[in-house]
């Protein structure tokens, strides 16, 4: 079953931008899900139209088989947001934030404080129960929107660029967080621009760009397409001279290091026996880009070169 | 019952926004109405003589309950519907299953207690200047409720429209302010000249106003019942404007 089914999906705003040009997207039961695009490229509508947030110009949309213009309550019942910018009352208490919104799903006060515990337990803010909104850290505030979501134990979870600008401690625990509530049977769809993030957590992906849908697969089928990785060598000795190995394109960067492009088919054992054997000792390696943020642009470059052809 | 819950969640938020902040809420209006009382009713009214019948201050009670009553309601909602609206805190309600008459009925009602709360204050302090008692308890609460009730709407609809905090502003400084004070709280029409009597009676206020005495001390300018006709007409008219508006999604989704 499809946690979320749009089709033929279109947005124009009153300025006549064409936001969304008929997208179509799939989301299974259980995915955890990734929808990347650079800004500007239609995310945060498809996400406002299935929130109810921004209104479609034409199009189907369906969450769990609920239409969102025939049953709308239902498919509304379905669905948790964290959106991208704190959207809370910011003169409320912690708590009161959570239980209203449980109020609002007609749960009843007893049930939604019961209900609020375990969320604010769930993501550390129960000693924070009391505070107002307005003092939480930066962190805390994107804790407290994840609650919120989740407090009427909604069946699909969107998120919205739920780490930004949150370090990097907070924003691994929140991935263990998200990762444990997916294992549990909730469905996940996350933007973000922290693509490592999309690798790390996410099972199938779709890019957008320029209102269409220009990748829609499984993440590990995505990454496969990458014929190359280029990785940075760290070498005990300073390199006097640029090795050349056939098969792979070597650049020097610093004395110590080496940028190298590695295809696929060629992998890295024979490149590191070959450095060996011209004297060149490798202590260390590491990914020059993560692989998706290569491939995502990879993408998003061929498209404009494509669009780039058509104008001329 | 889930819609009765969330009409709950709803109008106890807004009952405890208005009492956690009293001060600038509840008191204002209550020093202000003491002050019309002890100048107008007391040191003035005693030298302006009787007005149809009856001592100034107990004349100009019931208008002032009322006045209350309209400023206050259109004030609770116009102003905690549009900081709904600017801290983008209104989500919470769209993307939620509530009915749009659900989200009208518990800013409606949020705005009926405030009047509630107010003119109960007001009408408290009034005791201490007049012995006045309503005459038609039944009369004065119902042009109460719908009184607060229209003005909630009035001020919903503006909230809607508005688009910065001089918005919220502007209807109730240029608008309903004036029509307030020319609706007939402080005076009878009948000593007005002619033709500013007929302009008067283009006041809905006006019809309110005297709706309201007339459960008191049963003295009117116009006819109770179309005054009935006047305020539940313009009821259902702002009803089916706001419903309008949240379908659409005027000045909340893009």
């Amino acid at each position: 079953m499809n946690a979320l089914s749009i089709r033929n999906l279109r947005k124009t705003y009153r300025n006549g931008f064409e936001a969304l040009k008929g997208i179509d997207l799939d989301v299974k039961a259980g995915d955890f899900f990734a929808l990347l695009g650079p800004n500007g490229a239609g995310k945060s509508t498809t996400i406002g139209i299935v929130s109810s947030l921004v209104r479609k110009t034409s199009g189907t949309v369906e969450v769990f088989g609920h239409d969102l213009d025939t049953e709308r309550e239902a498919a509304k019942r379905c669905i948790g947001l964290v959106p991208q910018e704190v959207n809370f009352n910011q003169f409320e208490k912690v708590l009161d934030i959570v239980v209203n919104q449980a109020g609002y799903y007609g749960i009843r006060r007893k049930e939604a404080l019961r209900r609020a515990e375990e969320c604010l337990t769930q993501l550390g803010l129960w000693d924070k129960r009391n505070s107002v909104s307005r003092h939480l850290s930066g962190g805390m505030k994107r804790r407290l929107m994840i609650a919120r979501a989740l407090v009427h134990a909604p069946r699909l979870l969107i998120l919205d660029e739920p780490t930004a600008g949150v370090d990097i401690e907070i924003r691994r625990s929140m991935w263990e967080f998200l990762r444990k509530i997916n294992q549990e049977g909730t469905t996940i769809i996350l933007t973000t621009h922290y693509l490592e993030e999309a690798e790390n957590l996410c099972r199938h992906i779709a890019i957008i760009n320029h209102g269409h849908i220009v990748e829609h697969n499984a993440m590990a089928s995505l990454l496969r397409k990458l014929h190359t990785n280029r990785y940075i060598l760290e070498l005990r000795n300073a390199a006097s001279f640029v090795p050349a190995i056939e098969g792979y394109q070597l650049q020097p960067l610093e004395d110590h290091t080496l940028a190298v492009d590695v295809p696929l088919e060629l992998g890295l054992h024979s490149l590191l026996d070959q450095l060996a054997a011209q004297g060149l000792e490798v202590v260390s390696l590491r990914n020059a880009a993560n692989r998706l943020e290569q491939l995502f642009i990879d993408l998003v470059e061929n498209q404009r070169v494509d669009a780039t052809r058509k104008t001329a | 019952m889930p819609y009765l819950i969330a009409f709950k969640t709803i109008l106890f938020k807004e009952i405890y926004r208005f009492v956690r902040i009293w001060p600038q809420t509840i008191l204002p209006s209550a020093i202000t109405t003491s002050l019309y009382f002890l100048i107008f009713g007391t040191l003035i009214g005693g030298r302006v003589g009787p007005m149809a019948g009856m001592s100034y201050v107990d004349y100009i009670v019931p208008g002032v309950i009322l006045m209350s009553v309209i400023t206050n309601a259109y004030g609770n909602v116009v102003a905690s519907f549009y900081s709904t609206k600017f801290q983008r805190n209104i989500e919470e309600l769209l993307i939620s299953p509530i009915p749009n008459w659900i989200i009208l009925a518990g800013y409606v009602g949020g705005g009926i207690a405030r009047g509630f709360a107010v003119g109960g204050v007001v009408g408290i302090v009034g005791i201490f200047f007049t012995d006045i008692r309503p005459a038609h308890p039944c009369l004065v609460a119902s042009v109460f409720l719908m009184t607060a009730a229209l003005f909630s709407l009035a001020g919903f609809i503006n909230a809607i429209y508005a688009n910065s905090f001089d918005d919220i502003s502007i209807v109730p400084n240029f608008v309903l302010t004036p029509l307030v004070y020319l609706g007939g709280v402080f005076y009878s029409i009948e000593l007005l000249p002619d033709l500013w009597r007929k302009i008067s009676l283009a006041n809905p206020i006006l019809y309110m106003i005297n709706a309201f005495r007339y459960g008191f001390v049963e003295i009117s300018d116009v006819d109770i019942r179309t005054a009935f006709l006047i305020i539940g007409g313009a009821i259902s008219v702002l009803v089916i404007w706001s419903l309008v508006l949240l379908r659409r999604g005027t000045g909340l989704k893009t």
